[in-house]
């Protein structure tokens, strides 16, 4: 059977590497001042995407992403890798969301998209740590899901076989389609970017990327190839309700952020040599710290 | 009505460790908050076997949900018993475990209740909250608090408007404590059909395999842990040797598992185990908040870094300024030579 397979993707600054303006003072995060990257675990959701899609000939996977302009790299970085296409969600009135408003605006692209067999995402994005959004998403849009997948084991019937982890071991389970399903780090790798796609979907852009002048010498392309218009959509594009989008459809709010000072103990400073080891070892084995 | 709610989490007919530290956690916050403590059991064949020692911890009111289709944990018919109970119930707060079941059963309750939910806190408390856009001022709130953006900072984080506040907490954060052993609650046997559509039992579990932990962190009284500063899968290797001298365990920073020099089970931080020994060995480990919520109560911390400005150091009861390969082989040395 084929199938149509949805992808969610978000861009996400690399926390590997932060800096003090990292937040802003509303205590939200200021992406502006942090390369961005794409989410590790949901490139693992996209080549469990992409090998449903080498098995089932005919079916299709789309990326949905929602952020600022630039996060259209998301999407042209899932076509580079084998992606037919993709959606950036992205408006003002989405900023500050919180993961319910995140998987409410979601959700909504995904109706516009029409009913997918199949949604996947990463378990979860490493500037947050929540792993909600996923379940959020399956819940609004009422849809079966199964967490901490590593391997889409089988398609057939309108069942779904699957390898997930569950604390302290795996789990095999069978689902009825359609279904969202979170992928894990643990899942297999993502497939590098392929030349050809890279040369042919290099100057893919949404609308909005686009100089509006006349200025684009290469304008004419998007009419002869459709495939290199990233679609763009606002709240309004997808029937959004402004009150469940953005800070207003966020029922939590950051009451502070704090620098944790650490309380400073009284340390004993030693340096490599011998001698300094060796009295430590000792003073510990008198105390019956250790041994 | 407006009370405490936790979730228990019960394997086969065991209740999980980290749900009896919520219970504990849940008890404090409602005697604080002035309201009843209340949680919910479900599950296969559980009755007559979880009541009474969920019950001890303080909990003055249990629901058991007892059914076949409701071990293994699937998705969609625990979420059903928590949305629809929690509709009749109408809790002020929802506790559960951050482990694989409460992060896949928290967010879609939280989505079906529009409630906001709040993953792996380290810290709850009860306090006011004065929200400067409407000016309107709120008591009694529960505090939130997580490291946040990869172990960076530490927000707080306040539910004012939407109920049950959620937030799920990871094991070992809280500490278990009985109240009593025969604390005089009240049982409530539910009727599962009542709270859960047949057509919800969807997900079929058709194999499982679950082992004990192939490690003994949580009670480990010795851990020597690495971090990005071990250098190499190698590295681990020389962690290890002082771990078997010492009969301790190996733990591991969040950059170390990143960084592929050990598997992730090792990870001791806020996305992973909680530590408290009573020796902490760290071996070039900078201190990253993520990791230090994780290790903070040792009893004795000693910092092995080439920094001696590392942030762990101001937590290190002793600082040994140098490098993970030229000392830790020392310390195996002088405590052979030492210790017999």
């Amino acid at each position: 059977m084929s199938l149509k397979i949805v992808v969610l993707a978000k861009q996400v600054p690399d926390t590997r590497n932060v800096g003090k303006d990292a937040m802003t003072p509303e205590g939200t995060v200021n992406r502006a001042a942090l390369p961005a990257i794409f989410n590790p675990e949901d490139l693992n959701a996209l080549e469990q995407a992409l090998r449903l899609k080498d098995q089932h000939p005919g079916s299709t996977v789309h990326l949905l992403t929602m952020g600022p302009p630039r996060a259209t790299d998301i999407v042209r970085e899932g076509l580079f890798r084998g992606a037919d296409g993709g959606y950036l969600l992205t408006d003002r009135a989405f900023a500050g969301a919180d993961t319910l408003a995140t998987s409410y605006a979601l959700s909504q692209a995904i109706k516009k998209i029409g009913a997918p067999d199949i949604v996947l995402c990463g378990r979860q994005a490493i500037d947050g740590d929540t792993a909600q959004v996923g379940p959020q998403v399956a819940q609004k849009l009422d849809l079966n899901q199964v967490t901490y997948v590593t391997n889409v084991d089988s398609v057939a019937d309108g069942k779904i076989t699957l390898t997930r982890s569950i604390d302290g071991g795996i789990e095999r389970v069978e689902a009825p389609l359609p279904i969202l399903l979170t992928v894990s780090g643990n899942a297999a790798p993502c497939r590098p970017r392929n030349a050809k796609l890279v040369m042919k979907y290099k100057r893919a852009s949404a609308p909005m990327e686009r100089p509006t002048d006349g200025s684009l010498p290469y304008a004419e392309e998007y009419e002869r190839k459709p495939y290199l218009n990233i679609a763009q959509w606002s709240v309004a594009d997808v029937d959004g309700d402004l009150e469940q989008c953005g800070l207003a459809g966020s029922p939590t709010k950051v009451k502070a952020v704090q620098n944790i000072v650490f309380k400073a103990k009284e340390s004993k400073r030693l340096t490599a040599a011998d001698a300094e080891v060796e009295d430590l070892i000792k003073e510990l084995l008198d105390s019956h710290t250790i041994g | 009505m407006n009370n405490v709610f936790v979730y228990c989490e019960i394997d086969k007919a065991t209740v999980e460790e980290v749900s009896y530290e919520l219970l504990t956690k849940g008890r404090k916050l409602a005697n604080e908050l002035g309201v009843q403590l209340e949680a919910i059991a479900a599950g296969s064949g559980i009755t007559g076997k979880v009541e009474k020692d969920i019950l001890s911890y303080g909990v003055d009111k249990l629901h058991v949900f007892d059914a076949p289709g409701l071990y293994p944990y699937t998705s969609k018919p625990h979420t059903s018993i928590l949305v629809n109970l929690f509709k009749e119930e109408q809790p002020q707060i929802c506790l559960m475990g951050a482990t694989v079941i409460g992060r896949d059963l928290g967010p879609r309750v939280s989505s079906s209740l529009t409630s906001g939910l709040t993953a792996d806190c380290t810290a709850l408390e009860i306090g006011d909250y004065d929200d400067r856009k409407t000016g309107k001022h709120y008591e009694g709130l529960l505090y939130q608090i997580r490291p946040a953006f990869g172990g960076n900072i530490v927000a707080t984080i306040v539910n004012p408007d939407n109920r049950p506040q959620m937030a799920t907490v990871r094991s070992g954060v809280m500490k278990a404590e009985k109240v009593a052993e025969y604390y005089n609650g009240e049982i409530v046997y539910q009727d599962v059909a009542k709270y859960v559509p047949e057509t919800d039992y969807v997900v079929k579990v058709i194999e499982r395999h679950v082992e004990k932990a192939n490690n003994n962190l949580k009670g480990a009284p010795i851990i020597v842990a690495g971090g990005y500063g071990v250098g190499s899968k190698e590295g681990f290797d020389l962690l290890r040797k002082l771990a078997a001298e010492l009969h301790g365990e190996v733990g591991a920073s969040r950059a170390a598992v990143d960084a592929g020099f050990c598997d992730h089970s090792l990870q001791i931080g806020q996305t992973g185990v909680t530590v408290r020994p009573k020796v902490y060995i760290a071996c070039g480990i900078s201190g990253a908040i993520q990791h230090v919520a994780g290790m903070k109560e040792s009893g004795i911390v000693i910092s092995i870094n080439t920094d001696p400005e590392a942030p762990i150091n101001q937590i290190a009861d002793y600082v040994i300024t140098g490098s993970v390969e030229d000392v830790v082989p020392k310390m195996i040395k002088y405590y052979k030579q030492n210790s017999k």
